[in-house]
């Protein structure tokens, strides 16, 4: 060891690229945050109880949120600085040499993911509680797969979104079989992660065929290799960056299920935990959504015609087809599931309308921004509800576990009506004005058929919402019912009986399904719920709150054009 | 010329090791499949004088991958040879087979069609518009620049990405407890 | 092939009829050489193991019994060649193969000879070509020795599988477990020597051993100057990829009658047998030229410079193939979940810890970190306080083993109340209904 110290050495030095931390704070407080919970419970046992991770999970979300206010001050700054994209292989925006930008809307969709961590916290202890199960595994799993959804959001190479989009995605496949004792945990992580490993193939194929149509992963890169405004650069094949555009195209639309590669979310929406579901439905789609807006509306901006219809037909088949099969179901969490993939096609519309080069552009940006916060707050509460009504043991989901919820719990009715309301786009709700932005954004890029088909959709799924608050609001006497569900309720009721155990059934009367945990849900999820309906209302009274950061972060969105 | 031989050759292997992964009935022959497709790769690494990357494909997916694949086989029992004869979904294999035409079909497309507008053929792609390989340095050396350079934040993501198969293979593994759960009867069985 | 000429000197420009002939015969050579050396390590561990035992070992064959290993060798081949009826005759066929040809190419790599002294490159001259005194200086080196070894595990493995019974199948799955486990270890300990020497290629990793080290006293070896710690974890773990005693669980002739290799006869035994041994010979030689400056050393005139380079090669090798002999007859066999204990508790997080502090103290030494004016205290704190941390990281580790042991025990004392089988009671809920 003497010999070592003293001795002399030819280091060659390797200079690693300039780092602006202070800008990397919200991924850092995520990625970090969940490293230390891992660490900390594994070390310290008495942290490992159900309080303590969930309250690191909240404050780490609230902490990577609260990060996000100088980052803002700092963007709009560099904003100004500005600079021509597509110069060279670093934009004005970006860092650790252009693999990670920084713009308004990498800040907008993170703190939406932080919303969607802070709310499937709440929710996750009450589940954890119901369930008997413990384990910080679930938050730090959540808070790295937030933290993918970040790296996915702000990646400015495509090497860094895949990275970002694995992070996210290997992280839900384990939430989505982590209740070990159910079987249909299990198989749904198992179909999730099949699935997500076929659409993670599609998408490494397509960033290797851009990269060997452009010669480089980074957005600017690839923007500079297309046919811009200097005339058609020879570099490009347009055949060749066309597969690839596809290939990446399937495997976005995979993520954030949209017709036809949505197979998956129905079975996985509900099999996985409740809490979970709502993750995926918001934070990890969001995640999603962003990846694919930045990837499409940035990088592919000079083939905007070439893909524009692809994701209009994808939009349209999403809108209809997942309200259409959305009637069809039964079980509450499948009805949601649907939904969210109608959702999903109206985001897509979004991106279409934003594509467009004229004024469009910018109203359908702001679309697809607004749509994110606002989907991501109600899908959350949505499956909160249907978390606390799911009783112990996650298994009551179908429509009849709903009926006489006004009854046995007014609060929670109430608040899964607003929900409800929301998603179906009724007026006064965040919702309303989701919807109305996309078909506004549509209308003034000119693609009236689009909106007209947005608009159908949003009435077809209207009924399937309606369907759940009507089963809510239905109080239990014999005339609601129709003959099959009387015989069904029997043998219902005739099961349940005999494993009362008091702490799960009250009395066997006809309400006998009413659970304890419906009557007095834990405090945290009670919470979690009634701050997303309260946003909900907020969004949807005052819809122009915040106006102005919506469309900064909008126009980031949208340098390259 | 020698590079074209060589080139052929080790792409007739990783083909033909990759039917064999398809078609052998046989799990552990298909494994083993597998390894050869993996040395052919190696040798095209080699041929483009990335003699590091070669051999950590060798020693990542033969040496460690395919081992603890054959390992799983054996330790499972599942090394008989599997009744092809039942398909597990009607029509599975043919549209398996269409899809899989459809995608040939899409890509070769994408490869050869119509090549930008001056009609040139695509197969070659573009000179990455990164900075150059300084060829008198080991490849290990420039390896370690770009890593270290260029793509650092992508190379420590990676950190998170096996941070998160460690938790979760863990996590997935442990035992669930012997106590029974005990379940709210569902209001209806699921259909 | 631009990149080549960082490796074999003679292969700078075009290669010519003389480069093919001199290759040819660098092959024949070290092929020649390692067949003879595993007979003579035959004779040498049964001579050695004998004397340790207090026996006297085989002395009837040729002088000192030297060619009782040819006569065994002899009858092997002239034995029936069984393959069993059950058996995956291909595979089976094949197996064998794949042991000996790893076994047989790690061997390239290892400079035999060759003159190190006063900054020389141990290049030899005939004829105007200069080249080194081993078959090949592939320019990635020591990754080819990883990646053969891993692909050694391949042989044993589907030797195991292929025999269609179950002793050889228990010791396939343990083989392998076992040779991925220590794999880690044994790259992670390689990668602290690849750290100091700045290169993968073995013959540049002899050259910089070969400096006067400390003093002139101390000689430059990377034994010292990786600091002792990555050559105990490269014994034990090569000990453990060479499944040898007293890691020879593959073979465990008490629990598996003969392991991988029970169904095999013939001149397929005869190639397992061959790899083994030549295996050994590979790795001792490996040992020696990652820490402890194969041939380089003094030269003390007389001979040829080369010629002194082969003496003090053979004389260290000599060394660890001795130390191999010597666990095999003085160790007791561990226990299979000892093994894995040990190669996933202790040896990685060492040899990860290890590399932690040696890259620290190299940043150190460039004056990477600047703490204070003079590198040399800089290497002093680094030193100093990667060594802390490292206490506390293992304080931390075996507390987390123990809180989990605790837990897994206290699993299994509520388990105990239904007793012997844990499936019993313990089958989660989720398989039970269907």
């Amino acid at each position: 060891m003497i010999a070592l110290v003293a001795q002399d050495t030819q280091t060659v030095a390797l200079p690693g690229p300039p780092v602006v931390w202070s800008l990397l704070w919200p991924f850092l407080i995520l990625a970090v945050g969940g490293v230390l919970l891992v660490t900390v419970t594994s070390v310290v046992p008495v942290l490992r109880g159900r309080s303590f991770p969930a309250a690191f999970t909240c404050l780490t979300a609230l902490a990577s949120g609260l990060s996000l206010i100088p980052v803002w001050q700092r963007v709009d700054r560099l904003d100004l600085v500005g600079g021509t994209i597509g110069s060279g292989t670093e934009g004005p925006r970006s860092l650790v040499s252009g693999a990670y930008a920084v713009d308004g809307f990498t800040v907008f969709v993170t703190g939406v993911i932080c919303v969607s961590v802070f709310l499937t916290a709440l929710l996750l202890d009450g589940y954890l509680r119901r369930e008997g199960l413990d384990g910080p595994e679930w938050y730090v799993l959540m808070l790295m797969s937030a933290s993918g959804g970040v790296l996915l959001a702000s990646a400015n190479d495509l090497i860094v979104s895949f990275l970002g989009l694995e992070i996210l995605s290997i992280a839900a496949y384990v939430m989505a079989a982590l209740h070990l004792r159910r079987a249909e945990s299990q198989e749904a992580g198992f179909k999730y992660f099949v699935l997500g490993a076929l659409a993670s193939a599609f998408f490494l194929y397509g960033i290797a065929l851009v990269y060997g149509a452009t010669g480089s992963t980074t957005l600017q890169g690839i923007f500079a290799a297309g046919p811009n405004a200097a005339g058609l650069d020879p570099r490009t094949d347009s055949s060749l960056i066309l597969a690839g555009m596809a290939l990446l195209l399937v495997g976005f639309a995979f993520k954030v299920s949209a017709v036809p590669f949505h197979f998956w979310a129905p079975d996985v929406y509900q099999g996985a935990p409740s809490p979970v579901v709502a993750f995926m439905a918001s934070g990890v789609k969001v995640a999603g959504f962003a990846g694919l807006a930045r990837i499409f509306l940035y990088a592919f901006q000079p083939y905007w015609a070439d893909w524009r219809p692809a994701i209009a037909a994808l939009a349209v088949l999403s809108t209809i087809v997942g309200g259409l099969l959305a009637l069809a179901q039964r079980n509450v969490k499948r009805m949601l599931a649907y939904s969210s993939i109608n959702h999903a096609g109206f985001m897509l519309l979004a991106i279409h309308a934003a594509a467009s080069p004229d004024d469009g552009g910018q109203r359908g940006a702001e679309a697809l921004l607004f749509y994110l916060l606002a989907y991501t707050v109600m899908v959350t509460g949505t499956f909160g509800v249907a978390t606390i009504v799911g009783g112990r043991g996650d298994g009551r989901h179908d429509l009849d576990d709903y009926r006489g919820l006004s009854r046995s719990n007014p609060l929670l009715a109430g608040v899964m009506a607003i929900l409800l309301f929301s998603q179906a786009g009724v007026p006064f709700t965040s919702g309303f004005f989701a919807k109305f932005r996309v078909i506004g954004a549509l209308a003034s890029d000119g693609s009236y058929a689009l909106g007209g088909a947005a608009m159908l959709a949003a009435v077809i799924s209207a009924v399937l919402y309606l369907r759940i608050v009507v089963s809510m609001f239905l109080i239990d006497n014999g005339e609601a019912h129709e003959a099959d569900h009387e015989a069904v309720d029997a043998v219902a009721g005739g099961r349940a009986a005999p494993e009362a155990e008091g702490d799960t059934l009250v009395e066997a009367s006809p309400e006998a399904s009413v659970l304890t945990s419906v009557r007095a849900p834990a405090p945290t999820a009670l919470l979690a719920v009634c701050l997303a309906a309260a946003v909900t209302l907020v969004l949807g009274l005052l819809p122009d709150l915040g106006g102005g950061i919506l469309s900064d972060a909008a126009s980031a969105l949208l340098l390259a054009g | 010329m020698v590079d074209v031989i060589v080139f052929a050759v080790a792409g007739l292997i990783v083909l033909a090791g990759g039917l064999g992964v398809v078609l052998n009935s046989n799990p552990v022959r298909s494994a083993l499949s597998l390894v050869a497709s993996f040395f052919g790769v190696a040798v095209l690494f080699v041929l483009q004088e990335a003699h590091f990357l070669a051999l950590v494909q060798i020693v990542v997916y033969a040496g460690a991958i395919v081992v603890l694949f054959l390992f799983v086989i054996m330790l499972l029992g599942v090394d008989e040879v599997e009744d092809l004869s039942i398909e597990p979904l009607s029509g599975q294999r043919i549209g398996g087979l269409l899809a899989g035409a459809a995608l040939l079909v899409f890509l070769l497309g994408g490869l050869f069609l119509s090549g930008g507008d001056e009609g040139a053929v695509a197969v070659t792609g573009t000179e990455s518009v990164t900075q150059p390989i300084d060829e008198t340095q080991p490849n290990i050396d420039n390896l370690a620049t770009d890593l270290f350079g260029r793509n650092v934040l992508a190379f420590e993501a990676t950190a998170l990405l096996l941070t998160i198969a460690t938790v979760g293979a863990v996590v997935l593994v442990r035992n669930a407890g012997a106590e029974d759960l005990s379940v709210d009867e569902p209001g209806r069985a699921d259909h | 092939m631009s990149l080549l000429a960082l490796g074999e000197p003679y292969l700078s420009d075009g290669v010519d009829l003389g480069d093919v002939v001199l290759t040819v015969v660098k092959v024949v050579v070290a092929f020649v050489v390692l067949l003879v050396s595993v007979m003579l390590m035959v004779w040498f561990e049964r001579k050695v193991i004998s004397r340790l035992q207090n026996r006297i070992g085989p002395n009837v064959a040729g002088p000192f019994g030297l060619l009782q290993t040819l006569a065994d060798g002899m009858k092997l081949f002239f034995k029936e060649d069984l393959i069993p009826e059950r058996s995956d005759r291909f595979v089976f066929q094949l197996a064998p193969y794949l042991s000996v040809v790893p076994a047989f190419l790690t061997f390239i790599l290892v400079p035999i000879a060759g003159d190190f002294s006063d900054g020389k490159d141990g290049s030899v001259s005939i004829a105007g070509r200069q080249f080194f005194l081993q078959v090949a200086d592939v320019p990635v080196g020591i990754l080819f020795f990883l990646a053969m070894s891993s692909i050694g595990v391949y042989g044993v493995m589907l030797a195991g599988w292929s025999s269609g019974s179950k002793y050889p199948l228990l010791g396939s799955v343990r083989a392998s477990a076992q040779a991925i486990s220590y794999e880690a270890a044994l790259g992670l300990s390689l990668a602290s020597v690849l750290l100091i020497s700045g290169t993968l290629s073995t013959n540049e990793i002899v050259q910089v051993q070969a400096g006067e080290g400390f003093r002139g006293i101390i000689p430059n070896w990377n034994l010292i100057t990786t600091g002792f710690v990555p050559f105990g974890i490269f014994l034990i773990a090569g000990t453990a990829e060479l499944n040898r005693p007293p890691f020879d669980m593959v073979e465990a002739e008490q629990e598996l009658v003969g392991g991988f290799h029970t169904e095999y006869s013939s001149i397929r035994f005869a190639m397992f047998y061959l790899a083994e041994f030549m295996n050994t010979v590979t790795m001792s030689a490996i040992i020696v030229t990652l820490f402890f400056g194969g041939p380089a050393g003094p030269n003390f005139g007389v001979l040829p410079g080369w010629l002194w380079g082969f003496v003090w090669f053979f004389l260290k090798l000599l060394v660890f193939l001795f130390t191999f002999v010597w666990f095999r007859a003085t160790l007791p066999r561990l226990r299979y979940d000892q093994l894995m204990d040990l190669g996933w508790k202790l040896l990685i997080p060492l040899a990860l810890g290890w590399l932690m502090i040696l890259a620290g103290i190299r940043v150190a030494q460039s004056g990477g970190f600047g703490i204070t004016d003079s590198t040399q205290v800089d290497t002093g704190i680094v030193l100093v306080v990667g060594l802390a941390i490292g206490v506390v990281a293992a304080l931390l580790l075996s507390s987390a083993v123990r809180t989990s042991r605790q837990d897994r025990l206290h699993r299994h004392g509520l388990v105990e109340v239904a007793p012997v089988f844990e499936l019993d009671g313990g089958a989660p809920a989720g398989e039970g209904h269907h």
